[in-house]
């Protein structure tokens, strides 16, 4: 029930509300009326035909840091 | 579909996990989609025998309690009514059939993708009263949310919401202080972390000195909130840590946020297995109460007499396993559903059904 799949936003319709969203090929119509800040060319989580969250690509990119820290923390 | 880096470091992680694991702890993971990607990942089995994996109440569809599922199939009978709902409710068992049997004698039952498809099956059946059967978390409310606002703006008057939406964090509490559930850890749902935040969860650690993980769908981040959480749990330092911080802000999503606000007000709520929790429910402000189907109709919920020997409450509150249920696998299994937990493909007794249900350890 709270799924939700990564897609990138390849369009955005003139009411700023909804955006065709790539999602692993497919592309779907989705509303973006809970992420106002979402711009062509982000990534974010589709959810029920909404889009939830942008994702932060710095974010998504230092997340092999987070794991690298769990893997040293562990052996205190 | 994972990448190699992301196999790798899980194989390093669940090494990490042996190593670091000093004496038995009880971790709850508290979301549908969590189940299922631990079951079809096999994280159970490859866990050290002291981390025991339990499931909450994080299906949506499970939780609902027995009354309401009446009251909604009462509603589907009535002639001027046409239900929109999501498959995922579309087979649960209520005292007489479930959604698919009414649609099977002649009901109007249409299966959504979403409260905007509902609201347009509004738009295009002026002489039907579609009802959307409102469920799902913090979630799933914002986009019923604002059907309802467009609803409202275009004076859609033919559009009502059953409201079976709940909160995640109230249920947290209410398993909390109940001691025989003995929650060591709870792996937060990322989802409806995206939405909240992370401050609603802190009284976890700060009044119950239990941590708790925000977490992905990957395994390799199931992994590391497990990491995370023996971590913690060794040191013997409760917080709340957010591992999924590409998608969850630590304010969550401030659009969706003031959306409900506008909308719903917090109010009690009737969870299967758990009972009443306070606040746990979020009813529509007195603005939009002709919109809410109940009001609408009139509906009664009526107290239902515990039918057969489903354990579905006792499963959502991790206090068994599916397999200790008598129906498990037997009378009870996908095609012929007993209780929700085996009826939603994210249910408990589903996951287990599809992924273990050979195992001995249950
Ligand atoms: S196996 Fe079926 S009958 Fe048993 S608890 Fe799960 S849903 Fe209920």
């Amino acid at each position: 029930m709270c799924l939700a799949v990564p897609g990138e936003i390849i369009k955005i319709y003139p009411d700023g509300y909804q955006a065709d969203v790539n999602i692993m090929g497919n592309v779907k119509r989705v509303s973006i009326f809970l992420t106002p800040e979402a711009k062509v060319g982000d990534r974010v989580m589709v959810h029920a035909g909404q889009a939830i969250s942008v994702i932060e690509r710095e974010e998504a990119e230092a997340i092999e840091k987070l794991w690298e820290e769990l893997l040293r923390h562990g052996n205190d | 579909m994972a990448t190699t880096k992301e196999q790798e470091y899980f194989s390093r992680l669940v090494e990490q996990l042996q190593r670091m694991t000093q004496r038995p702890v009880k971790i709850m993971e508290v979301c549908g989609t969590h189940t299922m990607a631990i079951a079809a990942a096999g994280i159970r089995q490859i866990l050290p025998p002291e981390v025991e994996l339990v499931s909450g109440p994080g299906c949506p569809v499970c939780v609902t309690a027995d009354m309401d599922i009446d009251a909604f199939l009462d509603l589907a009978t009535r002639e001027d009514v046409t239900i929109a709902t999501y498959g995922d409710m579309l087979r649960v068992p209520g005292t007489e059939g479930s959604l698919a049997d009414i649609r099977a004698q002649g009901g109007r039952v249409q299966v959504v993708y979403s409260a905007t498809e509902a609201l347009q099956l509004a738009r295009e059946n002026p002489d039907r009263e579609v009802v959307f059967l409102a469920v799902g978390f913090e979630t799933t409310a914002p986009a019923t949310a604002h059907a309802l606002t467009v609803a409202q703006a275009e004076k859609i008057n033919n559009f009502s919401i059953f409201n079976l939406h709940k909160m995640v964090p109230p249920a947290l509490r209410a398993l909390l202080a109940d001691e025989e559930t003995a929650v060591d850890g709870f792996i937060l749902p990322g989802h409806v972390s995206a939405i909240i935040g992370e401050e609603p969860y802190r009284f976890v650690a700060e009044e119950f000195g239990r941590p708790g993980v925000i977490a992905g769908f990957e395994p390799v981040e199931i992994m590391a909130a497990l990491v995370q959480l023996v971590t913690l749990l060794n040191r013997r330092e409760a917080r709340i840590t957010n591992l999924y911080r590409h998608v969850v802000r630590p304010e969550g999503n401030r659009t969706a946020l003031a959306l409900l606000e506008r909308v719903f007000q917090p109010a009690n709520a009737i969870w299967r297995g758990l009972g009443e929790i306070p606040d746990s429910g979020l009813k529509l402000r007195e603005e939009l109460f002709p919109y809410d189907a109940e009001v609408k109709f009139g509906v009664t919920r009526k107290p239902v007499a515990k039918r057969t020997a489903c354990r579905c409450g006792d499963v959502l509150k991790g206090l068994i396993k599916p397999p200790a249920c008598p129906l498990f696998a037997r009378k009870c299994t996908p095609e012929q559903p007993q209780g929700p937990c085996m009826v939603s493909a994210e249910g408990t007794c589903a996951a287990y059904y599809h992924y273990h249900r050979r195992d001995s350890d249950g």
